[in-house]
């Protein structure tokens, strides 16, 4: 088998090293697959589906998907779009997302990727779910903001692996659940870590708060992607 | 809380047996207490949300208290035909409560569950682990007196079915209701001649041989046995495991129940051959919470076949050593999903894992493991006792051997039968006495729902696919009522994992009823189609891929139905109707909206 596989995407051929999931290797060519749930560093888990991609007709989580030799892969086509911006849609109308009163504003990876895929108002009813604001020493959980992209459950460890967040519940009530000791002994970094890994404005460190103003943020001044997309 | 220090060491401290601690903890208290989460959590050395994700996930825990005696009824579509309704009322008369409650006298929990393997005894229920079928009003008066007198529910049990359900070790009203013995599942059989004919072979040729006689997997997804097998040996690893999948949770399938119920021999012996054949010392039997009642004779059998030197060291004589253990489930219909049953066996909560690697590559604790249906196991030992040319020669071509089909609904015979594949839906209808049929649910919830235009397919791999769940209905039915217990199924069974399953059902299921209750329009035919297409193509899981079925396969049979229902002139937002938004203040003033118009 050859070191490095070939692939093309939309179009655009590529090499990648073998072991590459298929977000990796886009990324090494400069193409940029949306991730919401993927983190660099974190085990994927493929539960978002917004980097859903197209191969041979059969449609694939880039995040999890293993590259291989030969892939012919659709990311930005007309129907790949349709149903990454359904998916969004589908996040945006499923919790409480009231952007203008969010802290996370700017910085909000959900809120970037609506603006990247031009969404003005979801195709789907605001379902207007009743969830919880949860208050421990240091932080904040918000659930109405939440996606459930277990990404505060995959980094924020203790040093021997014990979870302090962690999925409750299933199916449409599924729920981080905070472990109240062990959340007590975070560090202002493991909370400040929390906060920033948290795509949306569901994990907010108590007691800071818009010290960077709305306008010069993260993505105030260029679309989500932009960063791998000036890469090639 | 000194028993359960007990449970736990009992367990030493296993990580993998967490869901045997909780259902422990659970019958000694009559919940999941506090003290049990933070005991279990401190052994286990992992922390009390992990604990309590795992609890909240499985259908049968609860860290509520619960009654004396706990009743789960059964909410399936064949349950709410045989009278559900009427059976449930008596128990919350009975009760005193609600479901979902416990009565003011702490006696009588009640619970809704998701299919439990007996729609063709319906209305069944599970009381205390106790199975409890074709109730009606009456039985339950009787039993909720026995209650109140706090009588064991295991004497309760007026009549115990046939066969092994009369055994001392189950002692269950159970009836197996086998209509059609095949060949090869209720065929000639000797424990042990399978297995000698097997360990004759090389592990190689045993899995030839599996290939020769072409078996697919049984469960419904018909992937080669022996092409599984075989990729599950040709992983390098110190260890290989295999896992029989008896979770089985498909809406209107009970194949499993009667397969471990009357030849139990006959799977576990295919085990002991996988085993074999991919080179594993250890099989799980992973037994759905729903048929505990079977778990003491199942560990009797595996006893006797220990005995008779079938399992155990040196297998018949020969320098190969197996065993088999059994875990429980603990209800959760996504633990049918081979990955998602892995890491509920290891104690975790059943979420699906990504695929690849596949458990073949990375299966129970990270070792490659073959997962097979209970019948598939039982097929492949029947393939040894008799050859794989006997097999081959039945079916079709593509096709090979027979099937059993778990069929119930609106018919004169609901049971199992074992036919060979080929069979056409029209075939089958008469044999099981099925007169004037609207409509056939092939495959369970996750299948498809197949007007009259469909009786002349063929149950095979290449037409009509299924695990065998066939639900009749006839020309009484109302597919939307079908449709919607489908689609409640679902959005009850989801993960909630991935965004399409988990969102996306419950907006598929607001849509539906809007069309059901008449406000749809032909934009919401075409919205509710789109999104059901969205959400097979993007979900994580098989569940996700097939829980849009109920909705868009009535969609394309029975689409005459949908067209009745929706306003075709509308082009305004629909949706809103009057009458429930003024529901509430018409409750609180004591009106009636109806006659206010009529006023106006």
């Amino acid at each position: 088998m050859p070191e490095k596989l070939k692939f093309s995407i939309d179009g655009r051929e590529g090499l990648a090293d073998q072991g590459m999931t298929i977000y990796e290797a886009a990324r090494v060519i400069g193409v940029y697959i949306p991730v919401l749930c993927h983190y660099e560093g974190l085990k994927p888990v493929g539960s978002c589906r917004i980097c859903s991609i197209l191969v041979n007709g059969r449609w694939l989580a880039s995040c999890t998907q293993p590259l291989s030799e030969g892939m012919v892969i659709e990311n930005n086509t007309p129907q790949v779009i349709e149903y990454r911006r359904a998916i969004i849609e589908m996040l945006l109308a499923e919790g409480n997302h009231f952007c203008p009163a969010c802290e996370k504003s700017g910085n909000c990876e959900l809120q970037a990727l609506a603006y990247r895929y031009g969404i003005m108002v979801p195709r789907f009813p605001y379902q207007f779910p009743q969830r919880q604001i949860e208050a421990y020493p240091g932080f904040l959980l918000d659930h109405n903001r939440c996606v459930q992209c277990q990404r505060c459950v995959r980094a924020i460890q203790t040093e021997d692996g014990q979870k302090i967040f962690a999925m409750k519940n299933r199916s449409k009530d599924v729920r981080v659940n905070v472990d109240r000791k062990l959340a007590a002994k975070l560090s202002p970094d493991q909370i400040q870590k929390a906060m920033d890994i948290c795509p949306v404005g569901a994990i907010l460190k108590k007691e800071v708060g818009f010290l960077r103003p709305i306008g010069q943020r993260k993505y105030d001044r260029q679309p989500i992607g932009s960063e791998i997309e000036g890469k090639k | 809380m000194d028993s359960i220090k007990k449970i736990i060491s009992r367990y030493k401290k296993d990580r993998t047996r967490l869901l045997d601690i909780l259902k422990e903890a659970q019958a000694a208290e009559g919940k999941i207490s506090d003290q049990a989460i933070e005991a279990v959590a401190a052994a286990l050395q992992i922390s009390r949300a992990e604990v309590e994700g795992v609890i909240s996930f499985y259908h049968f825990f609860s860290d509520r208290p619960t009654g004396k005696y706990v009743i789960y009824l059964n909410n399936s579509v064949t349950s709410g035909m045989a009278g559900r309704e009427k059976v449930a009322r008596a128990l919350e008369k009975e009760a005193n409560c609600r479901f979902g409650q416990t009565s003011p006298d702490g006696l009588i929990t009640l619970f809704e569950t998701s299919c439990i393997g007996m729609n063709d005894q319906e209305p069944a229920a599970i009381i205390n682990g106790v199975i409890f079928t074709s109730l009606n009003e009456e039985k339950v008066k009787k039993i909720a007196g026995q209650m109140r007198k706090n009588i064991d529910v295991q004497e309760m049990i007026e009549e115990y079915g046939d066969g092994a359900n009369r055994h001392d070790l189950v002692r269950a009203m159970v009836k197996n209701h086998i209509r059609k013995e095949g060949p090869v599942i209720f065929g000639d059989y000797q424990t042990g001649l399978g297995l000698n004919q097997a360990l004759k072979l090389a592990p190689e040729g045993v899995i030839n041989e599996i290939k020769k006689a072409n078996l697919m997997g049984r469960g419904g997804a018909g992937f080669p046995t022996g092409l599984k097998w075989e990729l599950c040996r040709k992983e390098k690893s110190s260890e290989h495991y295999v896992v029989c999948n008896a979770d089985e949770g498909e809406p209107g399938t009970f194949k499993d129940r009667v397969l471990l119920t009357e030849r139990p021999e006959m799977v576990f012996e295919g085990m002991v051959i996988a085993g074999y054949a991919v080179g594993a010392k250890l099989g799980i039997l992973y037994l759905r919470h729903e048929y505990t009642y079977l778990k003491r004779y199942l560990k009797y059998i595996l006893e006797n076949m220990r005995q008779n030197g079938f399992l155990g060291k040196k297998i018949a004589g020969q320098n190969f050593d197996f065993e088999i253990e059994i875990k429980s489930g603990a209800g959760a219909y996504v633990c049918g999903e081979e990955s998602a049953l892995i890491e509920s066996a290891e104690g975790k909560r059943g979420d699906p894992r990504d695929r690849p690697p596949f458990p073949v590559q990375n299966g129970y604790l990270g070792s490659p493991t073959t997962v097979n249906n209970v019948e598939t196991l039982a097929t492949a030992t029947q393939i040894f006792t008799h050859g794989s040319a006997w097999f081959r020669a039945m079916g079709t071509s593509v096709s090979a051997g027979t099937k059993l089909l778990s069929v119930s609904g609106d018919c004169d015979r609901p049971g199992i039968y074992e036919v060979e594949w080929g069979l056409t839906l029209k075939e089958l209808l008469s044999l099981v006495g099925a007169e004037e049929t609207l409509a056939v649910q092939v495959g369970g919830a996750s299948g498809q729902c197949l007007s009259e235009a469909g009786f002349g397919r063929k149950l095979c791999y290449s037409d009509l696919a299924t695990g065998g769940s066939v639900i009749i209905f006839n020309k009484t039915r109302d597919i939307f009522s079908i449709v919607r217990n489908f689609l409640d199924f679902f959005i009850e069974e989801s993960c909630g994992w991935c965004t399409p399953c988990r969102a996306g059902n419950v907006l598929i299921k607001n849509k539906f009823e809007k069309i059901a209750s008449g406000l749809g329009t032909a934009s919401d035919l075409a919205e509710i189609e789109a999104w059901g297409k969205l959400i097979k193509a993007t979900s994580r899981c098989g569940l996700g891929q097939t829980s849009p079925n109920p909705v868009l396969t009535t969609l394309t049979n029975f689409r005459e139905i949908y067209e009745k229902k929706i306003n075709k002139e509308a082009d305004f937002r629909s949706e809103f109707d009057l009458a429930r938004s003024v529901e509430q203040a018409c409750q609180v003033t004591g009106r009636k909206f109806e006659e206010e118009r009529e006023d106006a």
